[in-house]
């Protein structure tokens, strides 16, 4: 009982302050109800529209700590404008000097006490949402992922599901009553990465040598943005992330398509010749061909990602070529090195791409 | 005064050639030189580091934007952070340190002249050496000039496998070399303040701008040495077949983490708490009250002192601690809010029922009040590391830590100039040009980086050299850009005042300010040696004790 009615409490210095005294909130606020958008695409991702257990227990969190920041601020503000503007120095008040205090040991106290019971209470209730969200348990039902980061892209595997993909994470809407959260174990091939998504988890660092966990749990299905959030190499900022938060049938009918060997196509044994012939398959995979490469991403089922280059450009036949002929000119400082193939090589290594499905 | 104060001639700069007049500067172990010499460097650095955050900001200033690629822009952000924090802030603080304490406790010079010239060369050629990767960093072959790993150079990304040619080297041994001139100074500092104040001068009678400087010189010490270990043990893995930050063979990116953030975040304590020196040496006088609470802006100061080397994994936050390694650090970061409360407290408590003059200096200091408090919030929310997994590493950590180092550190400084620049070259900076100054300087802060809270709140993350349109963030980037401009625009107007007052300012006689402190009972330019007999004081304010031996602060104490 006692309990509802602190965090009612809470809730209505929230509503109040956040939007009226909290003078970064309101205009962050102000600028995320501008750019809200439709739950399928979430083109900005705003950490204050969160939709997923632990970006909402953050939220909720935030929202505290800015009524409680926001009213000090409020407070401290108004004390330094009316100094500034009461105790000014007047005209034909010159040569006299003000009466010379040396300090109150009251008043000292006052602003010693206070500001510590505020820490206690911020400590204590950041402690909880630490505790809820770093040792969270793990439901039987989990989604388990590992993501691996990767100069300049991200390598999903779904250990139980035997998928490899990349860039591209697909993941179940989690039911509060049957959740079915995702959750990620974070490796890095080479240097440290971050893993955030802002509207589904704060984030965590994909380091070397190291192992560590985050969680997703998201209650709606979209698509959410990220990006790689410690900076890994020339192109960490073409490091783009990501999650489609699918229905349990679109999931199910994802994890089918992705557990099927690659698409034979025999019109274009061609382009599949070029793929085995040449530098690509030394980093990429492509299921039932001599490709095996871990180096780049798997591209078994290339054409069920909308984006090529973590997220640089658009999937495209277009695009697919450009990026084959020349990597710099779509993400320069990439690792992919430029092919140089006849333009006839190109024309069938991209048909034989598109049935990559 | 002018009967215990006999001004000495000074037979420098009269009838002397160019060359000897070099050759004294660069031979000369005054602390006074030594200290112009300091901020002069740091000046020359901070147009340098300035230009590269122009750069940086022309690049985003719209999405996909092409003024520079991503390897320039890595470079910017690399350069621009370490010359600003080792090449600019650092010098620009000791410079003042070196010319001021002694002035203020009476001293004749510091306690190691010979020590203070060596720490400044090492840091001058700590500085030097870094921008000598633009040559020298093996561009030629190909491997790229200047160190692109960031400032703070995480592991693995600055082992030879990611950083060929020499780049990160001259990274690692600019800040080595310059860590040991910060190291000396901060020695010759802690020294001259415990053994060379004048008779009287108890440690309860020290201008408070001598007691910060002895606790920041401290920290240096304590924070600075384990950054020049790593420093030595990076330079191992690259050259000596070392393995400490080298994940490929078992080493730890999280130790290099450790390290420098032992370093990293008590360096900020290093650089803000010079700044409170000066704020509690100026908003006292322009207040024309005496610094409210002494004792316990003392205290709060070393409190800061202490709980500032106990905080630095909140650097850290995303790396995966578990829940109660985050719960201590969140614990102890905002622990720390509770001395620094007491200190904006302390100088509201000096200006309530005071007689404000709104002169340049107190104009630069009043900024930084209202600006370190917005900043000293945003850590609050920082420090929550639930809120942090969110804000860390994003636009807004840079927004905060800006607020920090722009709005508070950088207006200190600005108001110090403006102190102080009356008492170092014998004239007044123009009023006019000041105010001027400020005024501009202030809005293109805040345009830029109260704007720049905001895209880190919409999802952009720090140090990439483009973004995608279409994300809320372009109308941000917009203002921060133009917000810089302003910016420079007024740092053009606040080195033009520099110069045109060193030339034609009015002569400011001693004591300008009608302040408190020893300082002032010299000429301006002070004499070598500073004083002819070495003073004797009574109080914190010995020249009020002079000009109300009526009522002198002596009764009180």
């Amino acid at each position: 009982m006692g309990e509802t009615t602190h965090k009612a409490g809470w809730q209505v210095i929230v509503s109040r302050a956040a939007g009226v005294l909290v003078l970064l909130a309101g205009v962050l606020l102000a600028a995320g109800l501008c750019t809200a958008s439709t739950p399928h695409d979430n083109p900005v991702p705003t950490i204050f529209e969160p939709h997923s257990t632990p970006a909402e227990s953050i939220q909720h969190l935030s929202h505290f700590v800015l009524a409680i920041t926001g009213l000090i601020f409020l407070v401290v503000f108004s004390l330094l404008s009316y100094v500034v503007v009461k105790f000014r120095r007047r005209v034909g008040e010159a040569g006299r000097e003000p009466a010379q205090v040396y300090g109150s040991t009251q008043i000292e106290l006052a602003w010693t006490i206070i500001p510590i019971l505020i820490v206690v209470v911020l400590f204590l209730a950041t402690a909880r949402v630490i505790h809820a969200i770093q040792d969270a348990p793990r439901p039987p039902e989990a989604v388990e992922v590992t993501a691996i980061g990767h100069q300049f892209w991200w390598e999903f595997r779904y250990p139980k599901l035997g998928i490899v993909t990349a860039n591209e994470l697909h993941v179940p809407v989690s039911d509060p009553a049957h959740p079915t959260p995702t959750f990620l174990k974070l490796l890095s091939a080479d240097t440290d990465h971050s893993f955030w998504v802002p509207q589904l988890a704060g984030k965590t660092d994909l380091i070397p040598n190291r192992v560590n966990e985050t969680w997703l749990d998201p209650h709606e299905a979209g698509i959410f943005l990220g990006q790689c959030a410690q900076y890994c190499g020339t192109q960490h900022a073409k490091m783009l992330l990501r999650v489609y938060v699918d229905g349990h049938e679109d999931f199910n009918a994802w994890v089918h398509a992705q557990q099927r060997p690659a698409h034979q196509d025999e019109k274009e044994l061609g382009g599949k010749h070029v793929f085995e012939t040449t530098a690509c398959v030394n980093c990429h995979a492509v299921s039932g061909t001599n490709g095996t490469g871990r180096f780049g991403p798997g591209l078994t089922h290339l054409m069920s990602r909308r984006t090529i280059a973590a997220g640089a450009a658009e999937n495209t036949p277009e695009n697919l070529r450009l990026w084959i002929r020349n990597p710099d000119s779509v993400k320069p400082g990439s690792l992919m090195p430029a092919m140089k193939l006849s333009d006839a090589e190109l024309d069938a290594l991209v048909r034989y791409l598109e049935t990559l499905r | 005064m002018s009967s215990d104060v006999i001004a000495i001639q000074t037979p420098e700069g009269a009838g002397r050639s160019w060359l000897e007049m070099l050759h004294a500067w660069v031979t000369t172990v005054d602390h006074k030189r030594l200290g112009i010499l300091y901020i002069l460097y740091a000046l020359v650095f901070l147009v340098i580091g300035g230009i590269e955050a122009m750069i940086m900001r022309i690049q985003l200033m719209r999405p996909h934007n092409d003024f520079v690629g991503p390897q320039v822009f890595n470079r910017m952000f690399t350069m621009h952070g370490t010359t600003m924090i080792f090449f600019v802030a650092m010098p620009i603080l000791f410079g003042f340190a070196n010319y001021l304490v002694p002035l203020m406790i009476g001293a004749r010079d510091m306690a190691f002249p010979r020590l203070n010239a060596f720490g400044f060369w090492l840091t001058a050629l700590g500085g030097f050496l870094l921008y000598f990767s633009f040559v020298g960093g093996s561009g030629l072959y190909g491997a790229g000039n200047a160190p692109d790993v960031g400032w703070f150079a995480y592991a693995p990304l600055t082992s030879r496998a990611f950083s060929v040619g020499h780049s990160a080297d001259y990274w690692t041994i600019a800040l080595l070399v310059s860590g040991f001139g910060s190291i000396s100074t901060a020695i010759n500092i802690i020294a001259t303040i415990l053994c060379m104040r004048c008779p009287g001068m108890k440690l309860s009678r020290m201008p408070l701008l001598a007691w910060l400087n002895l606790v920041m010189a401290a920290m240096v010490i304590l924070a600075l040495s384990p950054l020049t270990a790593a420093q030595i043990m990076l330079s191992i893995d690259r050259y000596l077949g070392g393995h400490f930050f080298d994940t490929q063979a078992g080493g730890s990116a999280t130790l290099w983490m450790h390290f420098f953030w032992i370093f990293g975040h008590p360096e900020v304590y290093v650089l803000i708490i010079p700044a409170f020196a000066f704020a509690s040496e100026i908003i006292p006088v322009f207040s024309r009250k005496p610094i409210f609470g002494y004792p316990v802006m003392v205290a709060a100061t070393i409190c800061i002192g202490f709980i500032g080397l106990s905080v630095w994994a909140h650097h850290m936050f995303t790396i995966g601690m578990t829940s109660y390694s985050n719960s201590f650090f969140v614990f102890t970061t905002m622990a720390i809010a509770v001395p620094t409360g007491i200190k904006i407290f302390n100088w509201l408590g000096t200006m309530w029922g005071g007689k404000i003059q709104f002169k340049t200096p107190m104009l630069f200091c009043i900024g930084f009040l209202f600006q370190f408090l917005i900043a000293g919030l945003t850590g609050v929310m920082m420090s929550v590391a639930p809120f942090d997994w969110q804000l860390g590493n994003s636009y807004f950590v840079v927004a905060h830590f800006h607020y920090v180092i722009v709005g508070g550190i950088l207006f200190c400084l600005f108001g110090a100039f403006y102190y102080w620049f009356p008492k170092i070259t014998g004239r007044m900076l123009s009023e006019t040009l000041g105010k001027l100054h400020f005024w501009l300087f202030a809005i293109g802060f805040h345009l830029t980086f109260d704007s720049m809270h905001i895209p880190g709140l919409l999802g952009m993350p720090r140090r990439i050299y483009t973004y995608e349109p279409g994300r809320g963030w372009e109308i941000w980037n917009l203002i921060e850009t133009i917000g810089v401009f302003i910016q420079g625009i007024a740092t053009l107007v606040f080195v033009a005042n520099l110069v045109l007052s060193y030339f034609k300012g009015p002569e400011a006689g001693n004591d300008p300010w009608d302040a408190w402190t020893l300082e002032w009972s010299v000429s301006s330019p002070p004499p070598p040696y500073n004083f002819a007999s070495i003073p004797t004081v009574a109080s914190r304010r010995p020249l009020w004790d002079r000009k109300h031996s009526e009522d002198p602060d002596s009764r009180y104490e």
